[in-house]
């Protein structure tokens, strides 16, 4: 178990304010995607080894937010809620957006 | 209207299914790009594919437009559906393949 980095820190502080989430887990997936053109210029661009991480995140948030929200709407009050970290650090995020009913 | 949200409106009007990607259907240049393509093969389901990386035009274009920051994004018949979790989400549901129907989207088998 590694330390999370200070983006990582960043999302996570967002996430609980923004949602309350019953559960919140966060991966870092950087060190996968590090073979890719995208994620080497977007690792040059920040003056970064490609695959030194904190660039590609997978996050799985349940929470009562989402009721009655469609995919797209709980998607897009997570995007908002990171918006910074979308407009620099972060280069790919992959979403599961769950309610406590659904996640059982 | 700016000149590239009519541009992006003529291309997810004019065409049924359009896929915002980076690279093409025959070569995506992203995991995420990839894994859409091959979902929408598999249902075979005809597609439009708009390579976002060829206009940093289209690719922040696209963003503003669904107001959604990442690629890929997929409309059918006008109507953003998704991105990449969505669309593979749905598909695993089944739902993908009611909506196309729905919106009377031909599958060739």
């Amino acid at each position: 178990m590694t330390t999370p980095g200070p983006v990582q820190a960043a999302m996570r502080a967002k996430l609980e304010a923004a949602f309350a989430p019953q559960l919140l887990e966060i991966t870092d997936d950087s060190a996968r995607h590090a073979h890719h053109a995208g994620a080497r210029a977007h690792a040059e661009r920040l003056g970064k080894a490609a695959g030194s991480g904190e660039t590609h995140f997978s996050v799985t948030i349940v929470s009562a937010a989402f009721e009655g929200q469609c995919a797209v709407a709980r998607q897009r009050a997570v995007y908002a809620a990171l918006a910074d970290e979308l407009a620099g650090p972060v280069h790919a995020l992959s979403l599961t957006c769950r309610t406590p009913a659904q996640a059982g | 209207m700016t000149d590239i949200h009519a541009t992006i409106d003529g291309l997810v009007t004019s065409n049924d299914v359009v896929l915002f990607m980076k690279g093409t259907a025959r070569m995506p240049m992203c995991g995420f790009s990839g894994t859409v393509v091959r979902i929408l093969d598999h249902i075979g389901v005809e597609f439009a594919d708009v390579n976002v990386l060829a206009s940093e035009e289209i690719r922040q274009g696209i963003k503003d437009y669904s107001n959604w920051p990442t690629i890929p994004q997929l409309y059918v018949k006008g109507e953003f559906i998704g991105g990449c979790d969505i669309v593979r989400e749905m598909f695993e549901t089944g739902e993908l393949k009611t909506v196309l129907a729905e919106k009377g989207v031909p599958l060739v088998v």
